[in-house]
């Protein structure tokens, strides 16, 4: 057994080498194999060492913004402050402010009302006006409601912002830090879990930035990349690998279609910004001239993998076919096509998650806008998944931070989620020959 | 050389029953001077032969001679390589096949063909059969697209079995079954010839026993060519061999007359297993 591993031990090879200098090779052999085995082991080891790294990173700081503390108040309504006739001219500020003197029992200088109105969100004003606004009836008396703690407070809560850092260090003062004890003590602090992050559109303010408008505006930008790219796609594919002569010019779309799958996605931008938006006056900022990009970047992706899905389907169901007398459009459309079917919609996603991670060319047509409503069509201005994280990543409050993380949390669920279904396809709709 | 010599001798005794075969329809697929080339290779050098109607035609001869580049010119489906190129003239029924204004769809309805590897499509037994009728348009009820299935499976002896799984998967049956529902694909859409490109070289003894004894009933009312490397299988099924090689027809004649008798060398040293 050994010995036979040792090349040429044919008849032309007259002595094989002592037992004693076999056992000397094979223990190199060994050696050298351990060798090896170790050394891919260390490679994977650092692969996943960094991947584990980078998720732990990620994970340790979006987690934080999965929940988000809110402080329980119940704002007087009385008809002094409020005009049920005229809603629109009442001072919320007021009300909120009334709400917090209420349960702090203060009634403070105006300076100090100020820094007090800073422990709740700016948008607390809204979210009251908006409450009332929709039960009117309870004007006169007093409405409880969570509100959003700003931002430094929600990071006071989360340990983020530490109290033993000195005063002017910090970004909150130690006045406002007594009073959201003494509103902790009253068991008004709560931190339940953040809803707003998927269901609030962006914000200047952390506590109220959410994700709504990325993740609408993603969907809206896959669903133009999709509608072009997938038939678009397909047809050239079969045209290609079905009907196209193999001549020079097939020959150099082919190399071209390679180069493109290849080609700096930023460039892609670039042309949409020239072709599209200049030439074609497709809005800016808006999903439809983002998915006409993303689309142009995908079409390789899925004309490759389509060839890939054609060309795998073995000539002999092409041949059965043809000489049942099957013309060439009945081969490729009820046989090559439905055959190949799992292997291009696999294609599809790969290429559509690939899409929906895209930012550079986004950015260049302008998808990083600041948009505090999720749009409402393909030709409103809109963000998407990776250009909210980019903009988030570029704010400076603490907030942002943990919100950046949770958006990539997000982004990257959502891309296992797809690849999770395209591997599934693979899996059990895929033909093995 | 002697090759050409022996070739254009062939041609001639040939072309007796030519004259024969315009009275009597006899010969269904008439070819005359075949030639083909892959590219700038050649694969066949002016082949000439009758097939007769309504019995066995085998073509026997060493790997790369050409028996499946000929087989596969009397369907046209040559034309689906790129770069193979055929003259001469190959006839059926008095028409020519490849005159531009026939329809190879139509020629291929009338010309079935049965592939080396069975190559049922991944459908339903049922849908197997129903496909070439359906294509074709030659069922205008379900009723009768049943009935053309299911005296289609009959007559390739595969009824029995499949009776009660019409709905499986064709590609679910053993391989001598697959090569029959093949054949059942073949006949449903009413051919007049049928060609076979060894049909059995994929099955076992007992399956090609099977099929071999098919073809033999479906001679009585098909016009069937075979490729075959089994000389016992030639000498089983066929009425009329045909010994190709290097490209060439070196000759043709009634199956017994080859077997025992062959006028060729060649023909003797392949059957002998000398040459091959
Ligand atoms: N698609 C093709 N492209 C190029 N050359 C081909 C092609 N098909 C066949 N040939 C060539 O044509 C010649 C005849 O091939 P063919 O397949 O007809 O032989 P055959 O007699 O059927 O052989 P076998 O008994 O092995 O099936 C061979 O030399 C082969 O290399
Ligand atoms: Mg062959």
């Amino acid at each position: 057994m050994t010995e036979s591993t040792i090349p040429g031990t044919g008849a032309a090879v007259a002595a094989r080498p002592s037992s004693q200098a076999a056992a000397a090779l094979r223990k190199r052999r060994y050696a050298a194999d351990t060798r090896l085995r170790v050394a891919g082991l260390t490679a994977i080891l650092a692969a996943v060492g960094m991947l584990g790294l980078l998720l732990w990173t990620i994970v340790s700081q979006g987690l934080p913004a999965f929940t988000q503390t809110h402080v329980r108040l119940d704002f007087p309504l009385s008809a002094e402050l409020v005009d049920p006739a005229d809603l629109e001219a009442t001072n919320w500020r007021a009300v909120v402010t009334g709400g917090l003197n209420a349960a702090l029992g203060e009634t403070a200088s105006p300076a100090q009302q100020r820094l007090l109105s800073q422990i709740i969100t700016n948008n607390a004003q809204f979210i009251v006006r908006d409450a009332v606004r929709a039960n009117p009836s309870l004007v006169g008396s007093s409405i409880t409601l969570s509100v959003p703690a700003a931002d430094p407070f929600d990071g006071l809560n989360k340990g983020q912002v530490l109290r033993d850092v000195p005063e002017a260090n910090r970004r909150v003062s130690d006045a406002q830090i007594a009073w959201f004890d003494q509103l902790s003590a009253q068991g008004r602090v709560t931190a339940p879990f953040n809803w707003g992050l998927f269901f609030n559109a962006d914000s200047r303010f952390p506590e109220m930035a959410g994700l709504a408008g990325a993740i609408t505006g993603s969907f809206y930008l896959l669903l133009v990349c999709f509608l072009i790219s997938f038939p678009v796609g397909i047809a050239s594919a079969i045209y290609l690998e079905e009907f196209a002569p193999k001549n020079r010019w097939t020959d150099l779309i082919e190399v071209n279609i390679n180069n493109l799958a290849a080609m700096p996605s930023i460039v892609y931008g670039l042309l949409g910004l020239a072709v599209f938006i200049q030439i074609f006056g497709a809005p800016r900022s808006a999903p439809l001239s983002g998915g006409l990009v993303l689309s142009l970047m995908v079409l390789p992706t899925i004309i490759i993998s389509t060839r890939a899905a054609l060309k795998a389907i073995p000539p002999s169901i092409r041949e059965a076919a043809l000489g049942m007398g099957a013309s060439k459009h009945q081969v490729v459309m009820q046989h090559v096509l439905p055959l190949a079917m799992p292997g291009i919609l696999t294609g599809t996603i790969i290429g559509m998650a690939q899409a929906l991670g895209e930012t550079a060319p986004l950015l260049l047509i302008g998808m990083n806008a600041f948009v505090t409503s999720p749009p409402g069509g393909i030709l409103d201005a809109s963000t998407s998944l990776p250009t909210q994280i980019f903009i988030w990543a570029d704010s400076p409050e603490r907030g942002f931070v943990s919100r950046t993380s949770a958006a990539i949390m997000v982004l990257l669920g959502f891309l296992l989620f797809m690849n999770a279904i395209a591997i599934y396809l693979r899996s059990k709709l895929e033909r093995r020959w | 050389m002697d090759a050409t010599l022996g070739m254009a001798k062939t041609t001639e005794t040939a072309g007796a029953p030519l004259i024969q075969s315009e009275i009597n329809h006899a010969t269904p697929v008439r070819a005359r001077d075949v030639v083909v080339h892959y590219g700038t290779k050649q694969a066949l050098f002016g082949v000439s032969i009758d097939i007769p109607e309504r019995s066995v035609t085998a073509f026997i001869g060493p790997s790369g001679c050409g028996k499946s580049t000929f087989l596969r010119c009397i369907n046209r489906m040559n034309d689906t390589i790129v770069g193979c190129k055929v003259t001469g003239k190959i006839e059926l029924e008095g028409a020519d096949i490849y005159d531009p204004s026939l329809d190879v769809v139509e020629l291929r309805a009338r010309v079935g063909m049965v592939f080396q590897k069975p190559n049922p499509f991944p459908k339903s037994i049922y849908d197997n059969v129903a496909y070439g009728p359906k294509i074709h348009g030659l069922a205008q009820s379900k009723s009768a697209l049943d009935e053309i299935v299911h005296s289609s499976l009959r007559k390739a002896g595969l009824w029995n079995e499949v009776k009660d799984r019409l709905n499986e998967p064709g590609t679910g049956l053993s391989g001598g079954q697959q090569q029959r529902l093949c054949i059942a694909r073949a006949i449903a859409v009413g051919p007049e010839v049928i060609l076979m490109d060894e049909p059995c070289s994929a099955l076992d003894p007992i399956a090609t026993a099977i099929v071999e004894e098919l073809i033999d009933e479906l001679r009585e009312n098909y016009t069937i060519v075979i490729v075959t490397h089994s000389m016992q299988q030639a000498a089983r099924v066929s009425q009329k061999t045909a010994f190709f090689h290097l490209g060439k027809l070196i000759e043709e004649g009634k199956t017994e007359d080859i077997f025992t008798n062959p006028k060729h060398k060649q023909t003797q040293d392949y059957i002998t297993g000398r040459i091959g």
